[in-house]
């Protein structure tokens, strides 16, 4: 009974794996779908009230504006996989985002090198979350509120008032187009190195370990699952993704601001729930919660094209999040109801 | 040499010591029984010498060498394998993900998915099960089924050491049959086997050696065939135990309560019956033949899609728990734990939860009231509690479950469906549960009762309807209800290679 003799073993069909993960992947499914929609909405809106059909500008903006959120969201992603939830997010993108407006000087080693240091301090905020979390067995949602207001204020120590410069090569290396590419945003290979980072890790002993502790913290143990480790590395590796988004969030915006990060905790605990990540932990996609931010980023220019009076957005937007929600719950109840009764 | 021991064992939770000095010793290529009523310490010995509890007092040996096992990974390395009773697989992972847990097939260091169910497949087909497809969510399998992944999972990493606590309780005869020629195969290889069992023909069957504990202590290591069953309950107890089963008192007349004609509902596929006032009647089969879905149809949880049901006479329709509650019908799970009781609250509030309005004046609960009427349910149903203000949780299975139905029975439920609510219970408290049982009938209400245990089945009720896939196919009453009649009707099937589990 050793795993040695498995090569001789039966293959599983195509068909079946992929109605297996179809079945299983239903929320994930759901928000890809969501995201489809939105963008056709935004397609549909944009020409009635442009006249032409959206360009490159349109597309570059669209996706530099969603990816600080993307960025965290992923981080959030990790940590909502364990079952906690991170709501220093903001605080660190804060702190972050600050702390490269404030340092970082026109000359590539300089941009190396803070970009590193921004990644760095993310990464030790989130150790610190995930130290009180597993070694101090704090519940997740009190020590993150608490290094939330932690963070801001080391960020408004950092830069009172906004301010700040980011060089612009290192803006247009995050937020401008490779004309090479045919002017295709950096973004989008940000993007795209994100969801290939995401399947490589996804495939480490570290992810399994998240996603059993989501599943059943006890019977991850039972299991010879490292817990305490695991929970550390996702506050940590979620803080970095923090930070990337400060990082990302300076570039975008060229300069600092020490509470324009501070949405970002409720904007990427949306992106997740929108992305069909249970927020019980143990189940989800950062995928999904990438889906997510750019449904978010939609949603707003969508409501923008319709007309909607700006300082009625947030109102829609929360009605939006409560609807999506719904439909997706009671389309997974419906797909379910269908499949146990067909099989 | 033993290949384990545990050594003057002493280990305390809270105030409460769970084991007392307690020793136990297990050879390569012996199978070892660990005997004694619930809260004897079966599980927290098991548990220490597997690494998840570390003891208080006393040592543990491997191979007859002191170690200390900080956490189950230590154990898994000194080649100890075990199946705890509360099961490890993650419900929202694959059966391949739950397999291969830990050890997934790599290639430089990066999970290789693809070949994770062919894997996992392979393991399935090396213990001989089939019907568990490893892309499944564990999530979707039957209890059986889980217990069978867990048990492949385990034995799949040859351990040296293998513990399996209750590995049998949620599997039906055949099931049982496929685990015990399993543990065959690894005693013939020298792995050194200990289990816990309440199902005594299971340790005669299968021990070479029986340890018994009680309260705590160990009682003495005794052959398996030196020992009667007899004896054994005895020295578990500490008492004589007179008959273990309480027949059911004949009913004096047949007045029809529960009427249900051509159930459909998922798994039910058409089922007439018609239940007594008074009445135990059995719902027997194979595990995994419907007696759950059926039941659930009838608490509205299984939404019936066709069919009649009558309560009294009177057709309704069950839609939904309320429906069911409202006509007088309640459900006792297997899991209580997850399925109704709120353990850290006391005996009074799980008690009186869903009658507070009718207890209430204007929002404030008369204490009185209250009080009579749960002391009275106390008495009635033989609760064993200090008090009424004891935490459910620190009360014994048994009376969990008396916790339970009480409950039930102060919202007036007449018709009492009874799911499994002995699995993984001490003989004591099984005795208790039978009571019970025969007191509920005797009082006039109307009991539907499935087990995984023939032998209960057999013993406790008026009548028994087998199911198989979805249908009742036999009927047994008065002096044709036997185990072996049981067992007879339900696997009159064509015969197969493999244990097949039905979804």
């Amino acid at each position: 009974m050793s795993i040695a003799a498995q090569r001789t073993s039966v293959r599983i069909a195509t068909g079946d794996r992929l109605r297996f993960y179809s079945t299983q992947n239903v929320p994930l499914l759901l928000s890809l779908g969501l995201l489809v929609a939105m963008i056709v909405l935004y397609v549909i809106l944009f020409v009635a009230k442009q006249g032409h059909a959206p360009g490159s500008f349109e597309f570059v903006t669209t996706v530099n504006n969603t990816m600080s959120v993307g960025l965290a969201s992923v981080g959030q992603t990790l940590v909502v996989l364990t079952g906690g939830i991170d709501l220093s997010v903001g605080g660190i993108v804060d702190l972050t985002n600050s702390l490269a407006a404030t340092m970082m000087a026109n000359n590539p080693g300089s941009m190396l090198l803070i970009s590193l240091l921004v990644l760095l301090v993310g990464a030790g905020a989130g150790l610190l979350n995930g130290l009180l979390v597993a070694f101090g067995r704090l519940q997740p949602i009190v020590v993150t509120l608490a290094t939330l207001a932690i963070w801001q204020g080391v960020a408004l120590f950092v830069l009172p008032q906004p301010g700040g410069t980011i060089p612009n090569d290192f803006s247009n290396l995050l937020t401008g187009t490779v004309p090479a590419l045919g002017n295709l945003p950096c973004g989008i290979i940000v993007l795209l190195l994100l969801i290939a980072l995401w399947q490589v890790l996804r495939r480490t002993l570290f992810l399994v370990a998240l996603y059993a502790i989501g599943n059943d913290e006890r019977a991850a143990r039972a299991n010879g699952t490292p817990i305490l480790l695991a929970k550390v590395g996702a506050y940590t590796l979620g803080g970095a993704f923090s930070g990337a988004a400060g990082l990302y969030f300076a570039a975008f915006t060229t300069s600092g601001d020490a509470t324009s990060g501070t949405p970002l905790t409720l904007t990427s605990i949306a992106a997740v729930v929108l992305g069909g990540i249970s927020l019980f932990g143990g189940r989800g996609s950062a995928v999904g919660a990438l889906a997510g931010a750019f449904i978010l980023t939609l949603l707003l220019s969508n409501l923008f094209f319709a007309g909607v009076n700006p300082q009625l957005q947030d109102l829609f937007s929360g009605l939006f999040l409560i609807l999506a929600v719904v439909a997706s719950t009671l389309v997974g109840r419906l797909l379910q109801r269908t499949r146990r009764s067909a099989g | 040499m033993p290949s384990i021991e545990g050594v003057q064992v002493s280990k305390w939770f809270g105030g409460v010591r769970a084991l007392r000095e307690a020793s136990f010793s297990a050879e390569p290529g012996e199978v070892h029984a660990l005997v004694g009523e619930n809260g004897a310490g079966k599980s927290t010995m098991i548990k220490i010498l597997s690494g998840l509890f570390r003891p208080d007092l006393g040592r543990v040996r491997v191979d007859g060498r002191d170690v200390t096992l900080d956490n189950p990974q230590a154990a898994m390395r000194l080649g100890i394998g075990t199946i705890f009773q509360e099961l490890t697989l993650l419900p929202y992972m694959t059966v391949a993900e739950n397999l291969l847990l830990g050890r997934e097939p790599r290639r430089g260091g990066i999970i290789n998915r693809g070949a994770m169910p062919v894997a996992a497949q392979a393991l399935l087909d090396e213990a001989g099960i089939g019907g568990i497809q490893p892309l499944e969510l564990v999530a979707n399998l039957s209890l059986a089924q889980r217990q069978i992944v867990e048990i492949v999972k385990t034995i799949s990493r040859q351990p040296k050491i293998l513990f399996m606590d209750e590995p049998t309780s949620a599997l039906a005869a055949r099931e049982v049959e496929w685990l015990f020629g399993l543990i065959n195969t690894l005693r013939e290889r020298g792995t050194c086997i200990v289990f816990t069992s309440h199902r005594w023909n299971e340790v005669k069957g299968i021990a070479n050696r029986i340890t018994i504990y009680r309260n705590g202590e160990t009682v003495g290591t005794y052959d398996a065939s030196a020992l009667g069953e007899e004896e054994a309950v005895e020295r578990m107890t500490g008492r004589k135990l007179e008959m273990l089963f309480t027949a059911p008192a004949p009913l004096a007349e047949y007045k029809p309560v529960l009427e249900v004609r051509d159930l459909v509902a998922n798994g039910v596929n058409g089922v007439s019956l018609t239940a007594h006032q008074g009445e135990v009647l059995g719902i027997g089969g194979l595990a995994g033949q419907g007696q759950r879905e059926l039941l659930l149809s009838l608490f509205g949880v299984n939404r019936p899609r066709g069919g009649t049901i009558a309560v009294h006479g009177q057709a309704t329709r069950i839609g939904s728990p309320r429906d069911a509650i409202r006509r007088g019908i309640a459900l006792i799970p297997e899991d209580r734990k997850t399925e109704g009781l709120l353990l850290p609250l006391p005996v009074r509030q799980n008690l009186t939860l869903p009658i507070l309005d009718r207890l209430a004046s204007a929002g404030f609960v008369r204490r009185r009231e209250e009080a009579d009427l749960i002391h009275a349910m106390i008495d009635q149903l033989g609760i064993r509690t200090p008090s009424a203000d004891q935490p459910v949780g620190a009360l014994s299975g048994g009376n969990q479950q008396k916790v339970l139905i009480g409950r039930w029975l102060l919202t007036q439920a007449r018709i009492l469906l009874l799911y499994d609510i002995t699995r993984g219970v001490d003989v004591a408290t099984k005795h208790d549960i039978y009571e019970l049982i025969r007191r509920l009938s005797e009082q006039g209400h109307t009991l539907l009762l499935y087990s995984t245990d023939t032998e209960e089945i057999a013993h406790v009720c008026h009548r028994i309807l087998i199911m198989r896939e979805g249908r009742f196919v036999s009927e047994l009453s008065g002096p044709n209800i036997s185990p072996e009649a049981i067992v007879a009707a339900a696997i009159r099937v064509p015969g197969q290679v493999k244990v097949e589990v039905p979804t």
